[in-house]
């Protein structure tokens, strides 16, 4: 059976949830797909921790819900194809895939965190910082834990504020950018006062902590989960006791379902958009994330723009282009205030693992024993990203340290148990491609 | 269906066998860092829980109500249900 829409939305964070709404608004029949259980995406993820509550989340939510849109939830997509206007989605709940029809098909997958490898960074405690957010948000109770958060990024001082809220002690904030560095981007953000007041709030919660500048975590020390970091300035080096560490170093945008129907992706890595968030493919839009990193408030707007010029609204959507241009502006100038040093691209040590599901490590791929040379490369040699991730975290890694890209992605963009794939009826016992992957060896 | 963000309550868990209380809306990955138990163990033999939180990496993968490889950062906590970490 084929569900069939005028506009299927890919993604319920801010960007998915403002183009379906104005679809929708618009009289336009829509399907709006997630992965996740509850709508918000990454950003507005709600939960059971007291800084899950946000104003604007609740505001878009609302609007969302009036609008006539209808929301999939745990639907995983893992294969689309433009020309038909199809697309498929893995119901785990249900275990099942489930089709559906478009005329046009917005894609709002969002962004992940780039990790970078060092040593002890697959030691549990060890998580991303949005990460350690997201996990709070779905009742990871951090009362009383000691964290230290690392990495770049304003992210980093939103969630410490967040874990502080949620009952954690912020041991210190390592932020690899220098002052100098940011200073230009202080700069930059005169013109844009709510995001100066944003910044300052976040601030003041943090009263007490310590934020240092180009400071960054070389080493995680522990032996069963994570009790200690080594951090630096460059010329000093000293521990901190930690229970957790949450690290992050910048987002990555989820390309992977525009590169497989065929969007043109830029050298920058993000989709190619024109003025009403249309891809190199015509009826397929993107907005958020996947568009250039940009933030929440970019994310909104390029919705909004997607899901008017999807459902033939151009003339509302082009009222909306001036605000959406000034947030792209703000994405731009963090980038260039938040550039990742190159000491932190060489943590790792030959030992260190870089593919976690394959345990991968470094001295496997570069250095005096083995010389990969690229990515397709170090895939076939080693298992490196071959794993049930699919290169998502590695990837982005190896992209930063060695320049590798992946140049490929192929249907199914997320593992599937291998009975999902097939027509007949579906047992419990049936064996799936993780557990396959695992005895073939 | 869209927002399943429930104030107040409780749900209980059974994570290796032992009883997990947590708040009503609670993911599943919370009952297992909540008992401090890894998710798996890793191709070399390393312990490994949750990293990215989101769906992603797929390091919080364990076994609920008897199906294996489960990314429990996903799946919302419901009363009875039953997770065992992967060897």
């Amino acid at each position: 059976m084929i569900r069939r829409y005028d506009i299927v939305v890919v993604g319920a964070g801010p960007a998915g949830l403002g183009a379906a709404t104005a679809a929708a608004t618009a009289g336009r029949k829509v399907a709006v797909l997630d992965d996740n259980p509850r709508v918000g995406g990454q950003i507005w993820r709600s939960g059971a921790g007291k800084s899950a509550a946000d104003r604007w989340r609740e505001q878009a939510v609302a609007a969302f819900q009036v609008s006539g849109a209808e929301l999939f939830a745990g639907r995983q997509v893992v294969d689309a194809t433009a020309s038909e206007g199809t697309l498929e989605a893995w119901f785990a709940a249900e275990h099942t895939i489930e089709s559906f029809g478009f005329e046009a098909l917005i894609l709002a997958t969002g962004a992940r965190e780039r990790f970078l490898p060092f040593p002890g960074w697959t030691l549990p405690g060890v998580f991303g910082a949005g990460g350690l957010q997201a996990l709070v948000r779905g009742g990871y109770d951090i009362r009383g834990k000691r964290v230290v958060v690392a990495g770049t990024g304003p992210l980093l001082l939103a969630v410490a504020a967040h874990l502080k809220q949620d009952g954690a002690g912020i041991v210190t904030i390592a932020e690899q950018a220098s002052m100098g560095q940011m200073a230009g981007f202080g700069v930059s953000l005169v013109a844009r006062p709510g995001k100066v007041l944003q910044g300052l709030r976040l601030r003041a919660e943090l009263s007490g902590v310590p934020y240092r500048t180009g400071c960054w975590v070389t080493a995680a020390e522990g032996s069963e989960a994570v009790t200690a970091v080594r951090l630096t300035d460059g010329s000093r080096t000293w521990t901190e006791q930690c229970d957790l560490v949450a690290c992050g170093f910048h987002l990555v945008p989820n390309t992977e379902l525009a590169f497989l129907l065929g969007c043109s992706i830029t050298q920058a890595g993000v989709v190619e958009v024109n003025a009403q968030q249309q891809t190199s493919v015509a009826g397929i839009y993107c907005a958020g994330e996947p568009a250039g990193i940009a933030g929440v408030d970019a994310a909104s707007l390029q919705g909004k723009i997607a899901g008017l010029a999807a459902a033939g609204k151009i003339e509302a959507a082009a009222k909306l282009y001036s605000r959406r241009d000034a947030e792209a502006a703000f994405g731009h100038a963090m980038s260039r205030a938040f550039a990742l040093r190159r000491e932190i691209l060489k943590l790792a040590a030959p030992d260190t693992i870089i593919c976690r599901c394959e345990d991968v490590r470094l001295g496997a791929l570069h250095g005096q024993m083995m010389d990969r040379r690229n990515w397709t490369d170090a895939k076939l040699q080693t298992r490196c990203g071959m794993g049930p991730c699919q290169g998502r975290i590695c990837g982005p890694a190896l992209e930063a340290i060695f320049g590798w890209r992946n140049a490929s992605v192929r249907p199914p963009i997320f593992p599937v148990p291998i009975s999902a794939l097939c027509s007949a009826p579906v047992q419990d016992s049936e064996v799936s491609i993780l557990e396959s992957q695992e005895s073939s060896r | 269906m869209s927002d399943l963000n429930v104030v107040g309550g409780t749900v209980t868990v059974r994570v290796n066998g032992e009883p997990v209380t947590l708040p009503q809306g609670a993911m599943l990955i919370a009952a297992l860092l909540e008992v401090g138990v890894p998710c798996r163990i890793s191709e070399s033999g390393e312990q490994r829980t949750a990293l990215c939180g989101m769906g992603i990496c797929f390091e919080c993968r364990a076994s609920v109500d008897g199906v294996p490889q489960q990314r429990t950062c996903q799946i919302v906590c419901k009363e009875g249900m039953t997770v065992e970490t992967q060897r």
